[in-house]
């Protein structure tokens, strides 16, 4: 019996485990599918035939790569600026004591802690009541973005910071190294993969996010608002190409990334 | 996306060195710029919502609106959208218990079991963020449809009858919610089995506690932390979601984040503000009992 039982414990949580990620797998593997449909009507999201034509043509659905690259601007921009601020706040709460120390980690907590209509439709009412309402398109979605995606810059950061060994900063200073050469020879190397774990949470953050995009764009499309519109109507089998080639340059990414790390940890 | 997992790792940030003279200005320094830009666009934001919120709701756009502390909105509101705001809560629970449910095994076998493979199956669980969630909820209108392969299944399984259908219906849309959460459930939970030491299940073994109790006295327990973050990062984003409503069910499932949303587009700013603030309000209310009923209040 117990054995039956230790067997059970060892192989069914893992049976259990690769069914949940096959749920979690299940939509990729039809947005990769339907990136080759070819639909036989226009208002058809069933798999009707295999086609390379979406792949040769991405940007034939009129305004598909105009949101694209409106998107990409957007997160390339928020992330630039999310991380550098961020980052500094990482420094600051991991390495200095200071008054309001964890009125601040609350203060940090709570973007991440709001719904997203809440944080999307307080923006849009500071905008409308301080005269922005009409105005509302690019900045004020860059603006929302870097908002949202400070936090996340902060935790993480944070993390890889307190997981630093800091006698190796000690050693730096014990050889004579001043504060400014310790801080570029060593902590920032050491730091540098948590900033862009962090810099690229926040781009998938940015380039996925609807809700808070969508109250406070204006007639500022991003790919995101597109897909959402076309999802009213007809869905051009386009966006799953985009889809599809998202997820995969994310997975050489992070593929490249964890080879590096191995070929380093093995030198 | 690692940040998620990371959340309740932070919690353990071991407390900074004694300040050296002088440095206390530079931690002001370094968090003035992004202080800033989060007092400027989350505070401020906030206090203007809840100014919203009191203003006369007979005003326009056009007209503006004036301030009338017409405290009466929240009244009004709740009455008007009772419905869909337990349904927004309702349906955040199911969610958050089944991604409870289909969570913690995939997140114990990554941390306990996995072995040399932990990488790659972290890894699994991060990459469908990689793809736009939408696109992703799409893609279960497709999965859940009326001639797709799960309803055959589950008509074959006699657990749907011959006319039954999934998609727009309450099991589509919660479906939908727990897939798009899930990974937020996983990671903290993964944080906080990881990092349980292993010897402490051992010494479970050796009293001669079966593997099931061993689970519930010692693992579970010491798991907690992880739970606690997990049905927070659930929780809070399924209640506001809503995608999930408008893509895989009907007017029927329609849950708050809708109406919020169609009454600002509408330029109903009071009511919608007065909505908003109210979905706010019961999160941060629920979220303070649950913490203090958790016991765990190292969340930050």
């Amino acid at each position: 019996m117990t054995r039956v039982g230790r067997f059970i414990g060892q192989h069914l949580i893992m049976v259990l485990g690769l069914i949940v990620l096959l749920y979690l797998f299940a939509p990729i593997v039809v947005v990769i599918l339907m990136s080759f449909n070819q639909p036989k009507g226009r208002l058809s999201y069933t798999f009707d035939g295999f086609t390379w034509d979406n792949w040769a043509n991405p940007c034939q659905p009129y305004g598909l790569c105009d949101a694209v690259s409106t998107s990409l601007r957007i997160g390339l921009l928020a992330t630039v600026v999310a991380t550098a601020l961020g980052t500094l706040m990482a420094f600051a709460m991991v390495r200095h004591r200071f008054r309001g120390r964890s009125a601040t980690n609350l203060f940090i907590f709570l973007p991440m802690a709001s719904p997203e209509i809440v944080l999307g439709s307080s923006l849009l009412a500071l905008f409308v009541s301080s005269g922005f309402g009409g105005r509302l398109g690019f900045w004020t979605i860059l603006i929302a973005h870097v908002m949202f995606c400070l936090s996340f810059v902060v935790v993480t950061v944070k993390a890889r910071l307190a997981g630093m060994d800091s006698r190796l900063e000690q050693a730096a200073m014990d050889l004579y190294a001043n504060e400014w050469q310790t801080f570029w020879r060593v902590t920032f190397p050491l730091v540098f993969p948590g900033i862009m774990a962090a810099a690229l949470l926040s781009f998938s953050l940015s380039f996925d996010d609807f809700i808070i995009t969508n109250l406070n764009a204006g007639t500022t499309v991003t790919f995101p608002m597109y897909v959402w519109g076309s999802a009213q109507r007809d869905i051009p089998p386009q966006i799953n190409v985009i889809g599809t080639a998202m997820f995969l340059l994310a997975l050489i990414f992070v593929l490249a990334g964890e080879v590096t790390r191995r070929r380093r940890a093995r030198s | 996306m690692s940040a998620v997992g990371q959340l309740s790792a932070a919690s353990q940030t071991p407390a900074p060195p004694p300040p050296r003279s002088g440095r206390r200005l530079t931690a002001y320094l370094l968090l003035l710029p992004g202080g800033l830009w989060l007092l400027l666009f989350f505070v401020v934001p906030l206090v203007s919502l809840l100014a919203a919120s009191l203003y006369d709701p007979n005003g326009s756009i056009e007209d503006g609106f004036s301030m009338t502390w017409s405290f009466g909105n929240f009244a009004d509101t709740m009455a008007d959208y009772a419905r869909p705001f337990g349904r927004s809560l309702w349906y955040a629970l199911l969610t958050t218990a089944f991604c409870l449910l289909l969570g913690y095994p995939l997140a114990y076998a990554i941390a306990m079991k996995a072995g040399r493979w932990k990488n790659l199956m972290l890894a699994l669980v991060i990459a469908p963020f990689f793809t736009s969630f939408l696109i992703r909820t799409l893609s279960w209108k497709l999965l859940l449809s009326d001639n797709g392969f799960v309803v055959d299944a589950l008509k074959w399984l006699h657990i749907l009858g011959p006319d039954g259908r999934l998609l727009a219906t309450t099991a589509a849309v919660v479906t939908g919610l727990t897939y798009n959460f899930l990974p937020f459930m996983v990671l903290p939970l993964y944080a906080s089995l990881e990092k349980i030491d292993r010897r402490l299940i051992e010494a479970g073994g050796d009293l001669f506690a079966g593997p099931l109790t061993t689970f519930r006295v010692v693992t579970l327990p010491l798991s907690m932390p992880g739970v606690v973050a997990g049905t927070l990062l659930t929780f809070i984003p399924a209640a506001g979601d809503y995608i999930n409503a408008q893509l895989l069910g009907t007017p029927k499932q329609r849950m708050i984040g809708n109406d919020i949303q169609r009454l600002f587009s509408a330029g109903a700013y009071p009511t919608a503000a007065a909505l908003s603030v109210t979905l706010m309000a019961a999160i941060v209310v629920l979220v303070l009992i649950y913490v203090r009923r958790a016991g765990t209040d190292d969340l930050v």
